[in-house]
């Protein structure tokens, strides 16, 4: 009788880290070099905990610039009233609703575009295509998301400009539709690897016992492979999420770049970052404009902040699990 | 005899439905590739040439070549690089070697899926607010490589910790067993039999590098600056300079009259310089992969 060996799922690999390396003996070596040692591990460790830095000198450096503003602004008129008219000569209106609104907008289209293709893709990739075919598409996945957001910028405004022109007979080809096309294309490759890892993480146990039951792969996909990688999947649409907010130059260059809460997705808008790239260089330093650009700055960073923390959290949960 | 009944036709049928479905969605992220590609080369194809690569831009940037910004983009990645590479390698070494599990830790791995996710131009604020103004560094290329490098850190902290995790454990104990320290073994065994994956990673941050614009927008690019032509030390740490993405925007948007093909032979110089600087960290990964021996 043939000895069927059931493969025991192995307990995960420990981290280098955890393990305690045995103590070098002391004795052996010179006082310098167990120094020198010294050194260079707290420089390590100062490595370590610079991305701490950095993102903590982000927000201070930024709320340093913006803050001066914030006791004469009334932050309710800043976030809700639409009036964004910062060089009016008698009196300056800093109304950041509309700006708001247009970077939904073209986010929540972007998306809508992007989430139905990206996770499609992943499961293709993930479930369907041989190996070379699978190596192909994750380079040519790859190749698209290194193309430079100007270059997607530029793209956006001579050619996708024109196509939308004369494909849905418009006057503007710059507008929400075309800025969210370009945002679903650069979204695309993250959701996708993202989201094959997560489908990726299902054990094979779950496949093969769809397979005994007689599932059509379709079926095991639908019923089995999503529900179990739905956290994966939600993680990889809100980093999705987090690159099409935080995104300047595409949106600048294809969105119109025209203050407005838009009613079709043929109106121009524009966004927050958008704005901050625009005006950013004609204003005086220290100017109440200038101050409110870096506010701005500030709320765009608590946007993306609470996306990719939300993210994070999903995929660790998903990983204890 | 097994008889197919309408139930297992309409599986099958959905079967091969679903597949061509998802098919055509992972077609469609290839289609744009090769279209956007193929058709910039085309408009830009009466420009390109090796005058056009060497040559500064004249007559208010409608004339002549791009020189000024290759060479600006070449010191903004350059220095960029050697500011974030080591610190962004040292990291990833932190986080894979000597972090524990805990609480600490996890807030390191916050910190860098933040940085990561911090808009460019939210960097390029934070460029201008501390090295341009808090540091007194001036719109300079120093300053714009150090908003750069501060970007790109993520990318090189991840493919990192990603090659220094491939190294088995077994390699390290066998190392710490013969008496070596963690730093040791750390310079001995873990840094060389990763350093191909790491490499990989500084490929990949060049061309992250060399296609942004926001940061620099504000911290030390400018829209037009005069080099000596065919001088490789032209530019000056504390000078501004042009810079390829960006002279594709300000040629794209503010300058009147440029002739039709310009632009695109801009775009497809930028393009083709990130493309290239991929497809030479695929081929190595892949070159790499099947030398593997473990």
């Amino acid at each position: 009788m043939p000895v069927i060996e059931i493969e025991k799922p192995l307990a995960p690999a420990p981290t280098p880290a955890a393990i305690v390396a045995p103590k070098a003996r002391r004795s052996q070596r010179s006082g310098a070099a167990v120094f020198g040692e010294k050194c260079i591990e707290a420089l390590i460790r100062l490595c370590g905990i610079s991305a701490i830095i950095f993102v903590f000198a982000i927000f201070f450096f930024v709320f340093r610039e913006g803050a001066p503003i914030v006791s004469k602004l009334d932050l309710g008129k800043f976030l809700f009233t639409t009036t964004w008219y910062p060089t009016s000569l008698g009196v300056p209106r800093y109304g950041v609703g509309a700006l708001i609104v247009g970077t939904f907008s073209v986010t929540v289209l972007a998306m809508a575009i992007a989430v139905p293709f990206g996770l499609g893709a992943a499961i293709f990739v993930s479930e369907f295509c041989s190996k070379k075919t699978k190596e192909a598409l994750k380079i040519t996945i790859e190749l698209l998301a290194a193309i430079p957001s100007v270059v997607w910028g530029f793209i956006g405004l001579t050619v996708m400009n024109v196509v939308i022109q004369k494909v849905f007979n418009v006057q503007v080809g710059l507008n929400v539709l075309n800025a969210a096309l370009l945002l679903a294309l650069m979204s695309v490759p993250i959701m996708v690897s993202i989201g094959e890892d997560a489908l990726k993480a299902v054990p094979d146990s779950y496949r093969e016992a769809g397979i005994a039951l007689g599932c059509t792969r379709w079926q095991l996909i639908w019923r089995v492979l999503v529900p179990a990688a739905k956290n994966g999947l939600l993680a990889a649409v809100l980093l999705g999420v987090g690159r099409a907010v935080g995104e300047t130059m595409a949106v600048l260059m294809a969105t119109g770049h025209s203050v407005n809460i838009p009613h079709s997705i043929f109106d121009s808008v524009r966004t927050l970052t958008a704005t901050i790239a625009a005006e950013l260089g004609e204003t005086a330093e220290g100017s109440d404009h200038y101050r409110v650009l870096f506010l701005i700055g500030i709320l765009l960073f608590t946007i993306t902040f609470i996306v990719n923390l939300t993210a994070d959290l999903i995929v660790k949960g998903i990983r204890k699990k | 005899m097994f008889v197919e009944t309408p139930f297992v036709r309409k599986k099958h049928r959905r079967e091969i439905l679903a597949k061509c479905v998802f098919g055509a969605m992972a077609l469609a992220m290839v289609i744009p590739l090769v279209l956007i590609i193929g058709y910039l080369v085309f408009k830009a194809a009466p420009l390109l040439s090796w005058d056009f690569l060497t040559s500064n831009p004249t007559n208010g940037m409608r004339k002549g070549g791009i020189w000024s910004a290759l060479l600006g983009t070449i010191y903004l990645v350059v220095i960029s690089l050697c500011i974030s590479a080591p610190i962004g390698v040292l990291a990833a070494v932190y986080l894979n070697e000597y972090a524990r599990e805990n609480w600490f830790t996890r807030i390191v791995n916050l910190a860098v899926v933040n940085l990561a996710g911090v808009p460019s131009i939210v960097h390029a604020l934070f460029g201008l607010g501390a090295f341009v103004l808090f540091a007194g560094m001036g719109r300079s290329i120093l300053a714009a490589s150090l908003t750069l490098a501060i970007m790109t850190m993520p990318v090189i902290i991840a493919s990192t910790r990603e090659a220094l995790a491939s190294v088995p454990v077994s390699f390290r104990e066998a190392c710490w067993n013969v008496g070596a320290s963690r730093w040791q073994t750390i310079k001995a065994v873990v840094l060389p039999n990763s350093i191909s994956g790491i490499l990989t990673g500084v490929i990949l941050q060049v061309s992250r590098t060399a296609g942004e614009t926001a940061p620099i927008m504000f911290t030390g690019a400018v829209f037009y600056r005069n080099i000596a032509e065919g001088n490789l030390f032209a530019y000056g740490i504390k000078d501004q300079c042009m810079a390829l993405s960006m002279h594709l925007y300000t040629v794209t948007t503010q300058v009147t009259n440029a002739p039709d093909a310009l632009p695109y032979a801009i775009a497809v110089v930028l393009l083709g310089t990130v493309l290239l600087v991929n497809a030479t960290a695929i081929v190595f990964r892949v070159y790499l992969r099947s030398r593997k021996k473990w």
